[in-house]
């Protein structure tokens, strides 16, 4: 599973046609897809039927059907919403920051990552809003006149959630559409059947490439990723408010903004490679999502876990500095109690499993990546669950003492945004382009102009 | 047509197709030269500088955003100073009622909201987007300006326009191509 590495982004000899041939024709073509993405789908879809079973008899039911209890209220609804929020953050990372820094070898991975970067946002959305326990109440959140003369409190981080979740959902697709007005242009164009030629016309709305258009548009996309790369930043910093600004034990610390961003990126990545390995190999692309791609993503997986770790080193640190009673009963409570498992197995699986990627023959082996990254997952998802339920389990008073259990409807729930996501995530991959062609030809463009100026001048 | 008299249909300008975008750069420069002042250009990717070469400049899409965000500050401010100050203060921990700090975040998240919508109604309209159809579609094989060719335009509103003439200019430049846009009747 090994595979060669040379420095090149964009591996074979490419011209711009073949780009629209690897890239386009995986929409067009319907023989470029095989059983697999069948069986994927299908089984993905299958899993989503878990969403509206386990929503619907929480409708009915209520709360009760999960675990949540008192003090526990945050059981896996807010686990699963960090978790699927964070892995959001890799897909704005890649595509706005990378963009600002000119990383060019964002262009090929970017399209993939704001995909899923929307659809984790999705899945995401959905917990906070079922956790209120009378979804059909949540327009409550937004600020509007009502005639109970009632308007949100403003100085508490749950509604900053609100503004920033929601504006982060709406600049993302707006960043994601606005990279994919060319490309459609370009399914137009290349499209054979008139409906399908019409659909994307109507989509693209119209574009025709000219020079002023890119003008108007450069300028946009620009300002989209200045605006997009605090907005991602605010976005954790923000979720980790909903912890930090209380005075729970654990979650009173002012590391946790740059901890929490910085997991939501590790997470981001290790959802990328997850992905971005079986598909690159279903569909050929390969030759643009190149063994150097996977290298940097893991490289930086690598960097995001050391910040996380620590993170976690600085959060033992702290209890005991702190003196506080309240602090040193948690830090016994996730040594030593009941859930210290999940603590050992998340240090386990973000602390020490990726370390492997130190070496270059384990970030150049497929397999290992993909697993790493899976291990990372759970890591991450094992993350929210040792700040949440094990800090509400146990702090200041006997009267919170009291376990937390997840129940069946917890996981009915969670597996069926995971089959959300899978299902979103292939369907995405079949009917619109899943790598920006238009920045991988400007790309190309470059790379060619670059070697024939060294050949031009006998260096070679 | 009604009137019983056909006016003379406007072609939309004469349109020359390029293998490479150097080609394109290239005869950009000397149409410009040459004293053409309508000139547009459709590739497949954007070509960095090409708008200078057409002396093509419009800021209006950033002082869009710009704008736009400074009117979600204020938004989001307005909105926090006037419920959470005035009509409908909620004693929190004793904190007073118009704690700016608290009021930062959402002030921050409307200030990009506004600008990102901004910026892509800006960008839309500005374009003349949605424009499913355009006389330069209809130029033979101007599907690939949005795949692998660089096209140049001359359009029939510049001041120096002569449809034979601008044809033999872009014929001079080794055009893979060259081909006068009609209006669809």
């Amino acid at each position: 599973m090994t595979e060669p590495m040379n420095n090149k982004l964009i591996m074979g000899s490419q011209t711009l046609e073949t780009i629209d041939e690897m890239v386009t024709d995986v929409v067009l073509d319907s023989k470029r897809h095989t059983k697999t993405w069948f069986m994927i789908v299908l089984a993905a879809f299958g899993v989503l039927q878990l969403l509206p079973i386990g929503v619907g008899w929480l409708l009915y039911q209520g709360i009760g059907i999960w675990g949540n209890n008192q003090p526990a209220a945050w059981g896996f609804d807010i686990i699963n919403f960090v978790w699927w929020i964070g892995i959001g953050h890799a897909g704005t990372l890649i595509s706005a920051i990378l963009l600002l820094l000119q990383q060019q070898w964002r262009n090929s991975i970017n399209r993939f990552a704001e995909a899923m970067t929307i659809f984790a946002v999705m899945c995401a959305g959905l917990y906070p809003a079922l956790h209120t326990g009378r979804p059909w109440n949540d327009f409550w959140l937004f600020p509007y006149p009502n005639i109970m003369g009632v308007w949100p409190q403003w100085r508490s981080p749950l509604i900053w959630d609100v503004f920033a979740v929601s504006t982060y959902f709406t600049v993302s697709a707006v960043f994601w559409y606005v990279g994919l007005i060319p490309d459609l242009a370009t399914l137009r164009d290349r499209a054979k059947p008139m409906w399908v030629k019409k659909l994307f016309a109507f989509l693209c709305l119209g574009w025709r490439g000219s020079v002023k258009h890119w003008e108007r548009y450069q300028q946009l996309y620009l300002i989209l990723a200045g605006l997009s790369t605090p907005l991602v930043l605010s976005v954790h910093t923000i979720v980790s408010y909903d912890f930090a600004v209380s005075i729970v034990p654990g979650w009173n610390v002012t590391v946790f903004p740059p901890y929490f961003v910085a997991g939501a990126v590790f997470a981001g990545f290790a959802m990328v490679l997850l992905l971005a390995i079986p598909v690159r190999a279903m569909y050929g692309l390969k030759d643009l999502i190149t063994a150097k791609h996977l290298d940097w993503m893991a490289k930086i997986m690598l960097a995001t876990g050391m910040i996380v770790f620590y993170g976690y080193m600085l959060e033992l640190f702290y209890a005991w500095y702190s003196g506080e009673t309240g602090e040193m009963t948690l830090l016994n409570w996730r040594l030593f109690g009941p859930y210290r498992y999940a603590y050992y197995a998340l240090i386990f699986c973000n602390g020490i499993a990726p370390q492997i990627m130190w070496w270059n023959k384990a970030r150049r082996n497929i397999g290992a990546l993909w697993i790493v990254s899976l291990i990372v997952s759970v890591g991450m998802w094992l993350e929210r669950f040792v700040i949440i339920p094990m800090s509400l389990t146990r702090n200041y008073l006997p009267s919170a003492d009291k376990m937390y259990y997840p129940k069946l409807f917890d996981f009915v729930v969670f597996g069926g945004s995971i089959g959300m996501f899978i299902t979103l995530m292939f369907l995405f991959v079949r009917f619109l382009p899943a790598i920006n062609i238009f920045e991988v030809k400007e790309q190309l463009d470059h790379m060619k102009k670059h070697d024939s100026e060294h050949e031009l001048a006998g260096v070679h | 047509m009604s009137h019983g008299v056909m006016e003379p249909v406007k072609n939309y300008g004469v349109v020359a197709e390029f293998e490479t975008s150097d080609a394109l750069i290239a005869a950009a420069k000397k149409a410009k030269e040459a004293g053409y002042a309508r000139l547009d250009a459709y590739t497949p990717f954007p070509i960095h500088g090409l708008s200078d070469i057409i002396e093509f400049r419009d800021y209006r899409v950033r002082w869009a955003m710009f704008f736009g965000g400074v009117i979600g500050a204020m938004t989001g401010i307005t909105l926090e100073v006037y419920t959470g100050g005035f009509d409908y203060p909620i004693n929190a921990g004793g904190k007073p009622f118009l704690s700016w700090p608290a009021f930062l975040p959402v002030m921050y998240e409307c200030t990009i909201l506004f600008s990102a919508l901004t910026g892509l109604l800006a960008m839309i309209t500005m374009n003349g987007l949605p424009m499913p159809y355009h006389p330069v579609f209809n130029v033979p094989n101007f599907e690939r300006a949005s795949q692998d060719r660089f096209f140049l335009a001359v359009e029939s509103h510049d001041p120096n326009y002569d449809e034979e003439k601008v044809i033999e200019f872009f014929k001079k430049l080794k055009a893979t191509s060259v081909s006068v846009a009609w209006e669809d009747q």
